[in-house]
């Protein structure tokens, strides 16, 4: 099973989901971040799914579920570089995933987090 | 034609990439092809997490019009669902039914036929054709 | 009967084609309307015989070229058909007097009613054809996506807005503001003449698929007509700023940028 790897730069943990993810693999992310974040007390997570094709309910819920999940441990995350294709067929099954905050590219999520700060 | 086994989460990741190489070849549009690839995950997660497993066949055929696309059958063998309304609730604003993301793949699809009889297991045919 | 037809090639042949020219008006010259009836003929004559997969193939393939080019000509479908038709009284005026023939010119008949019936139906499913590439080019032509500022784009929405513009306009949308990098998209809505559930439901949608890429949405041209009837089908906007005109929603998304437009 694949372990997505987590980076730290700075106060940030960098997430960049690469291939195309078992489900188990995506659960094991949400325990290794949570655990990372109370490591390392970074406050701010930016989760890249530029190289993701497909977003199911499943991972939807997950990736929204990592974002509360942040949030109690004081760190703000963001999603980034959801794909056309991708956000197109979410708002289709009526996943909005309104909890949580998006930007374009890692750039802009960065300066979104920092911003904020 | 491709007949495929859905006995655990590898296997839900190798039909969402069979599904997808066939959409491509078939000419369906990246959007298309998304939305046939992300209804097939939902469709072969349920088989393998309300049912246990099952299978999914996957063909290459021909709309009523003429058209070319994907029809995909997934069967399983499980306890059959007892509410189909409830189950194909559209759930579009307040959620789906029974959890199982079927009005949401329904909604991904251009076909969709679902047959289940509690203790008769499910069949869900869904197809996508090429505009 | 192909016996027949074959023997008597000649004599048929020129009947046909004095029965067709009568009709044609002067679209087509006598020597090609003559070496198209033969071309016919000969197919005719040769599915009849054969009754194989490949001559009916070839035959109805004609049949469908004759009628492209008679309506490019200018000749109606019927007129097409009827030009098909008038082969069996050419044949029938040959053996009127024959009794022993009746029962093969019936089988003939109903053979030459299918072919000109197959020429109306390809008539038909060439001007489907034509509409169809016509509706798609409007569908694109009237989805336009503008860049408005640095970060910030437009999407004049004009014509109804259902369900097949809706996938459109997303995908213009999304793909503007991933190639523009933008983070604000303001859609226009004054070209469209109604909104009602429905298409609050399809705005909706639209805006959150443009939040999913990160950008914020402003709606805009939300006519004084239409804003009685969003009020009274209750359909609430939410959190989704809107505007009444294109100008203030730019300065609202130029604000939300925290841009600021000063004198020089």
């Amino acid at each position: 099973m694949e372990r997505v790897p987590i980076l730290k730069i700075g106060q940030t943990l960098f997430v960049s989901i690469q291939i195309d993810l078992q489900d188990q693999s995506v659960v094991q992310l949400q325990e290794d971040l949570a655990e990372e974040l109370v490591a390392s007390r970074a406050t701010g997570v930016i989760i890249d799914i530029t190289a993701v094709e497909i977003v199911d309910s499943f991972i939807g819920r997950m990736l929204a579920t990592i974002g509360s999940i942040s949030r109690l441990f004081d760190a703000e995350t963001v999603l980034v570089g959801m794909r056309p294709a991708v956000a197109i067929t979410l708002v289709e099954l009526g996943l909005f995933l309104e909890g949580v905050r998006t930007a374009l590219n890692a750039e802009q999520g960065l300066r979104m987090l920092n911003g904020r700060s | 034609m491709a007949e495929l086994p859905i006995d655990s989460g590898d296997d839900v990741v190798r039909v969402r990439q069979h599904v997808r190489a066939a959409a491509a070849d078939t000419g369906l549009s990246l959007v298309d092809q998304t939305k046939l690839v992300t209804a097939a995950s939902e469709l072969a997660r349920n088989a393998l997490v309300h049912a246990g497993g099952g299978s999914a066949r996957v063909e290459v055929a021909t709309s009523a019009t003429g058209r070319a696309g994907i029809r995909i059958t997934f069967t399983d063998a499980g306890p059959g669902i007892a509410d189909l309304d409830l189950a194909l609730t559209d759930g579009w604003t307040t959620g789906d039914g029974l959890g199982l993301g079927l009005s949401g793949a329904r909604r991904l699809v251009d076909e969709f036929e679902l047959v289940s009889k509690p203790g008769a297991g499910t069949s869900v045919v869904v197809a996508k054709w090429s505009r | 009967m192909a016996d027949f037809l074959r023997t008597n090639q000649a004599k048929v042949l020129d009947r046909w084609c004095e029965i067709v020219s009568a009709t044609a008006r002067g679209r087509m010259s006598p020597d090609d309307l003559r070496s198209e009836l033969a071309d016919l003929y000969g197919l005719i004559v040769g599915a009849m015989s054969g009754a194989g997969v490949a001559e009916s193939g070839e035959l109805r393939s004609a049949l469908v070229a004759l009628s492209r080019s008679r309506a490019r000509s200018g000749f109606s479908p019927s007129e097409t058909a009827l030009a098909v038709f008038s082969l069996k009284d050419a044949v029938f005026e040959l053996i009127a007097d024959s009794a022993d023939m009746v029962a093969e010119y019936l089988t003939f008949s109903r053979m030459i009613d299918d072919l000109g019936l197959h020429t109306f139906e390809a008539y038909a499913a060439t001007r489907e054809e034509i509409i169809k590439q016509q509706s798609e080019a409007m569908l694109e032509l009237s989805t336009p996506v503008v860049q408005l500022w640095d970060g910030i784009i437009a999407v004049p929405l004009v014509g109804t807005l259902d369900s097949a513009r809706t996938q459109l306009v997303m995908e213009k949308m999304l793909d503007a503001l991933l190639a523009s990098g933008s983070s604000h998209a303001v859609i226009d809505i004054t070209g469209v003449p109604t909104v009602d559930t429905e298409v609050a439901q399809h705005l909706l949608k639209t805006v959150m698929a443009a939040r999913l890429l990160g950008a914020q949405c402003t709606i805009c041209g939300i006519r004084p007509q239409i804003a009685h009837t969003i009020v009274s089908l209750g359909i609430e906007f939410g959190d989704i700023a809107t505007k009444a005109t294109l100008a203030d929603a730019l300065a609202h998304a130029l604000r939300s940028a925290g841009l600021k437009v000063v004198p020089a």
